[in-house]
């Protein structure tokens, strides 16, 4: 069995994976517990315009798409609060224009259908180093960015209105977790494509919150499992053959349900515990 | 001479669209006052205590709080804020006693705000005026309603602030931890002189544990001393008979 550490575009896909699964993970942890998980899904949508923008201007797709999502998470933001819609209701307008104009631009260009798959079902063993050395840069600053804001993104996930009676911004810091948001979608749509990037943001947050007793707990869960996933993935796509965007996600996904499982099982044996000691009292 | 004024309410009317909620409602709250604030549903309590707190904006009037007009407020840390969904925690939330205790220290702090080490003995400080400093690693989803409450006063307090408003913050909690909790809060402004402001409909809290009372019906149809409430042609006409009032304190 070979060892797939010594090829270059290994030693790349892991590199870009981990560095952009983490700030992920940790930041859907914010988005999840918010209820704002559907966030990086729509903005996904909202990237395949970008994309298409992109590739029918010739200009680098990555830095077109960060400018189009970023902008897209702000209009969510302002739609809500302007047109006093739900959530929900602003991701689906915004997410479905984005969709729109990528259909449009594509149907225009109508010659880099091939490039548009890579980008739509991610390709991370063709990651170059360009794009490796940018998506560890944004990785670094979201990760910084929720490191600084770590305490206010507490407060304003736990109980938005107490955190502006003690003097935060909660505007501002909505639309600073809006752009995190945005950007570590278009990180993560290299890495396992358009269609699947919100399973970074949403299921190894998920999977954290199954069994992480406090907020750091959580946050430190997310990253293990978010980098344990990207490895496992990649380790098993390199060597069964299969797409690594795929078997990341199918890896977070049984993360997830064996972690569900073990904190049912275990409430379940508590509760027998605390049955049993009732009836000897 | 009566106590420093803390909070002024000047004239403050409010509405949604067509609907009237507060009508030129005036009063002040002085220091070491713990004021309830009471009316039917929908009477406009909880929208005069936002206003009050900054967070809606009154279609007229002005509000000065610690002597500042709300818009140029900026010493948070001199006020607690328990709110009404307190004890309606996700059970799921992934917090602990401590962290929810630390959120009230942000207010003191500027960017970036970094809890110190020296900040821990705060949290153990606040958590110890309220009867939870052994649980201070629990999670809260844990905790009953009771106990929950308890957290958010220490957050609240974590600071040792001026003023104390709670909206309301015994709803769905059973009696005999209600009775047990606003003892506590009785004792904090006794003992501390700790000004509280309180949002609640039930007689026995107002009867028993404050010594001032705002009752508010859009407009504020009766402020003064709980004496004065309990003895006023105007509140008896309120209760019409609905309730028996036992103004006596032990």
């Amino acid at each position: 069995m070979d060892n797939f550490l010594t090829y270059a575009f290994m030693q790349r896909a892991l590199l870009a994976g981990i560095g952009v699964s983490i700030p992920c993970a940790i930041l859907g942890i914010f988005l999840v517990l918010r209820r704002d998980a559907m966030i990086g899904h729509g903005l996904a949508h909202v990237t395949f315009g970008g994309v298409a923008l992109g590739l029918l201007l010739s200009v680098a797709p990555l830095l077109v798409t960060l400018g189009v999502s970023v902008a897209s998470a702000l209009g969510i933001l302002k739609l809500k609060e302007k047109a006093g819609l739900h959530g929900d209701t602003a991701i689906g307008i915004v997410s479905s224009l984005g969709m729109a104009l990528g259909i449009l631009l594509v149907s225009l260009a109508g010659s880099f259908n091939v490039d548009l798959f890579g980008y739509l079902f991610g390709n991370v063993l063709a990651i170059d180093p360009e794009e490796v050395w940018l998506s560890l840069l944004l990785a670094t600053g979201v990760l910084a960015t929720t490191i600084l804001f770590y305490q206010e993104f507490f407060f304003l996930t736990f109980d938005p209105e107490s955190a502006r009676t003690s003097g935060i911004r909660v505007r501002r810091l909505e639309s600073l977790m809006a752009v995190l948001a945005a950007v570590t979608v278009v990180l993560g749509m290299k890495v396992v494509g358009i269609l699947m990037v919100s399973s970074l943001l949403i299921i190894p947050a998920a999977a954290s919150l199954q069994i992480a007793r406090s907020f750091k707990q959580a946050l430190v869960f997310a990253a293990i499992l978010a980098g344990g996933a990207t490895i496992g993935g990649l380790v098993i796509s390199y060597y069964l053959d299969w797409p690594p965007s795929g078997t990341i996600v199918a890896l977070s996904g049984f993360l997830f349900l064996l972690l569900f499982l073990m904190r049912k099982s275990l409430r379940q044996r508590r509760r027998l515990e605390s049955r049993r000691d009732h009836n000897k009292s | 001479m009566g106590n420093e004024v803390l909070i002024s309410v000047e004239n403050v009317s409010f509405g949604y669209g067509e609907t009237v909620v507060l009508q030129e409602v005036s009063f002040d709250i002085a220091s070491a006052d713990f004021l309830a604030l009471t009316g039917p549903n929908g009477s406009g309590k909880t929208t005069l205590l936002r206003i009050i707190l900054g967070l809606l904006k009154p279609s007229q009037g002005r509000i000065f709080l610690l002597g500042e007009e709300i818009e140029r407020f900026r010493h948070w840390n001199r006020i607690g804020y328990v709110p009404q969904k307190a004890t309606n925690v996700d059970p799921l939330f992934p917090a602990t006693v401590r962290e929810i205790v630390a959120m009230g220290l942000l207010s003191q702090k500027s960017f970036p705000r970094f809890l110190k080490r020296g900040d821990e003995a705060g949290i153990d400080r606040a958590l110890k005026r309220v009867g939870m400093e052994g649980l201070k690693n629990r999670r809260i989803g844990e905790l009953s309603g009771g106990q929950q409450q308890r957290v958010f006063i220490a957050r609240a307090i974590v600071n040792t602030p001026d003023v104390l408003f709670l909206d309301e913050p015994t709803a769905g909690v059973d009696a005999e931890t209600q009775t047990r909790f606003y003892e506590m809060l009785s004792e904090l402004n006794r003992r501390e002189r700790l000004t509280i402001v309180l949002i609640t409909h039930d007689f026995s809290v107002i009867t028993k544990h404050v010594n001032k009372v705002a009752c508010l019906n859009q407009r504020l149809f009766f402020h003064g001393t709980h004496e004065e409430f309990c003895s006023s042609p105007v509140v008896q006409e309120l209760l019409q008979g609905e309730h028996h009032l036992v103004c006596h304190r032990h």
